[in-house]
């Protein structure tokens, strides 16, 4: 299916994320502006970029595969991604912007006083930034090879160099603009193709799709052992609290103007995920149209791909898929470059400053270090891309929610609106959520098929990873009144008080 | 009689300014639960309706089925009105927050 307006179409969205990239780098003078964009982003061009950012491999390709292959039951996917926002909303979006700190781990750090968590909250950033880097490379690699034939690791390597010059060339800012953009091409190439699809399959008669009864009704089991409520239960809950855990997804609460704007983001960003996620099941539903069971040797992620050419030769299917292809793609590059960015952010701070600084006697160029991070953070997801058997793009995602909502979730809710929250009850939930998540995972990732309660309980380890970190951090703190941060009236003062109130002494200086 | 607004009082961590900080951040925590349940009931209702009521399985509307409007349509602008009406109802609290903290 070699198709050169696809290729077109790819190459166009990579320069354009390049060139806008570009224009970001003449912007960016700061290394504020690196990171948060100077905060003056407005609340539209903010929940643009919020939801460019969050559009992934998953939404687009993933989502639409997995309904196909399982029926209305994976509906609760892109619900989950959704209500994920409603419940940062109104748990953190407001306090976090009032934080003043730039990352997860900054905030950490400043809500409790400890090096020690700083360090643990940035092996965590860069252990879910990973994790959800793996499918993007894994599905810009599979729709260049459906569209040009390329060889498998092309896709990933395109995005891979792309995304560390736009990182390492404008950091913040330009990606601020890029992802404004690239949230508005994706609705557009995943929305035109779906209108043209419909319409020619109402010309054609409107047949029905070819499904088994199972394919409509909601919590029915896949397999004669499965678990299908407990199943859903834990994705829904892994999703709705893991977004507020996400690197990238907090990261851009820092560039609005200050707490309501944050809010207001939040709103705008509900109406554009809803839009976007209308879509998929039409892909879905088409699909068992003219597919009632997939071919030998296709994936269910390609199938989005794959519709338009069924339904119309020529050009006009041509066109329609190198729309898709291109949507594809500025899903890939914006939701890996966020990541990327953190990513970045951390290994800058964390592991790279403080050694380059040592070693020329602390007269460094911040920039560079910002640069040589930026490659290590698409390097090493790439390369893992390529030795990890791929489990399907938004069942990794999937894992990458759940690990961000036992460990920096119940981190959140607690330190936003818990005063008794202490430095080792903090530590003791990240320890214990992190690595219940964390092995659940790899064991999923490397064992293949458990089957039965094992297989369920493992593979969705959020129902009871995040309510067993919570619970430890609780208790602990409650042990450890001793260690409970000095600082902490004057942080919940910070993070709650409405800025119009003037404090003089509790505000950080912006 | 105080001649200062209470503001100075958060600001420098009396026991006043706790006191204070407290009422806010509890009306907000209600208000952020509430949310959080409505959510929590608006999702478990279409199982629940779907089990007690197995007519609604089959019943569909312009050609899409049941589970497909609720889960894949209605969602989402139910989501977008609880975020906008939560919104309101948070900057309502902080600005009687401040009226009250701001006056001398």
């Amino acid at each position: 299916m070699s198709n050169p307006l696809s290729l077109a179409a790819v190459v166009l969205v990579c320069l354009t994320t390049l060139a806008v990239g570009g224009l970001g780098l003449r912007l960016s003078r700061r290394t504020s502006d690196f990171y948060v964009a100077g905060r003056t982003v407005s609340p539209r061009l903010n929940a643009s970029a919020i939801g460019g950012e969050y559009l992934s491999a998953a939404s687009f390709l993933g989502v639409a595969g997995l309904i196909y292959d399982q029926g209305v039951d994976m509906v609760w996917l892109p619900v989950g991604y959704t209500l994920g926002y409603l419940v940062l909303l109104v748990i953190v979006a407001a306090p976090m912007r009032r934080s003043g700190a730039y990352t997860l781990p900054d905030f950490a750090e400043a809500r409790l006083g400890s090096r020690a968590i700083r360090l643990v909250s940035s092996a965590l950033v860069i252990g879910i930034g990973c994790l959800y880097l793996i499918p993007q490379f894994q599905g810009a690699s599979l729709t260049l090879t459906l569209v040009t034939g390329a060889p498998a690791w092309a896709g990933g390597f395109v995005v891979m160099v792309v995304i560390a010059l736009a990182v390492g060339a404008g950091g913040m800012r330009s990606i601020t603009l890029v992802q404004a953009m690239q949230y508005w091409i994706k609705l557009t190439a995943l929305a035109v193709p779906a209108f043209v699809l419909l319409a020619l399959w109402f010309r054609s008669g409107s047949p029905s799709p070819q499904v088994d009864p199972s394919w409509h009704v909601p919590l029915s089991p896949t397999s004669p052992d499965d678990h299908p409520t407990y199943r859903t239960v834990s994705i829904v809950l892994a999703l709705c609290l893991g977004t507020m855990g996400l690197p990238h997804v907090l990261v851009r609460y820092y560039t609005n103007p200050d707490g309501v704007g944050a809010r207001r983001t939040t709103v705008t960003v509900i109406a554009l995920l809803g839009t976007f996620y209308l879509l998929p099941p039409i892909y879905a539903a088409l699909g068992r149209v003219a597919y009632p069971t997939l071919p030998a040797g296709v994936g269910s992620d390609t199938i989005v791909l794959r519709l338009p050419e069924t339904f119309v030769d020529g050009l006009t299917g041509q066109l329609l898929t190198a729309m898709l292809a291109g949507g594809a793609f500025a899903a890939f590059l914006s939701t890996a470059s966020g990541l990327a960015m953190s990513v970045t952010g951390v290994i800058d701070q964390e592991l790279l400053r403080p050694r380059l600084a040592r070693f020329a006697g602390g007269d460094v160029p911040g920039i560079r270090g910002f640069r040589i991070s930026a490659v290590l953070a698409v390097l090493v997801p790439y390369v893992l891309s390529r030795v990890a058997e791929p489990l399907g793009l938004a069942t990794t995602v999937g894992l990458a929610f759940a690990l961000a909502a036992a460990t920096f979730a119940p981190l959140i809710m607690l330190g936003v609106w818990w005063r008794r929250l202490s430095t080792w009850g903090a530590m003791a939930g990240l320890l214990v959520g992190g690595t219940a998540a964390l092995g659940s995972i790899m064991t999923t990732m490397v064992v293949d098929d458990l089957g039965g309660w094992a297989g369920a309980i493992l593979a969705n380890p959020a129902m009871w990873a995040t309510p067993l970190a919570l619970a430890t951090a609780v208790i602990v703190s409650l042990a450890t009144p001793g260690r409970i941060p000095a600082g902490t009236t004057r942080t919940m003062v910070r993070l709650h008080t409405p800025e119009r109130v003037a404090l003089a002494r509790s505000r950080l200086p912006e | 009689m105080r001649s200062r607004p209470v503001a100075k009082d958060l600001d420098e961590q009396t026991r006043l300014g706790a006191v204070y900080l407290d009422g806010l951040m509890r009306a907000q925590l209600r208000l952020s639960v509430a949310v959080l349940a409505l959510t929590t009931v608006g999702l478990s209702a279409l199982p629940v309706v779907l089990t007690l009521v197995p007519a609604t399985r089959g019943l569909s509307v312009l050609g899409i089925r049941f589970p497909w409007l609720v889960l894949g349509v209605a969602v989402y602008p139910s989501a977008w009105f609880l975020a906008r009406w939560y919104t309101r109802q948070a900057e309502r609290i902080e600005q009687d927050f401040t009226e009250v903290v701001e006056s001398p």
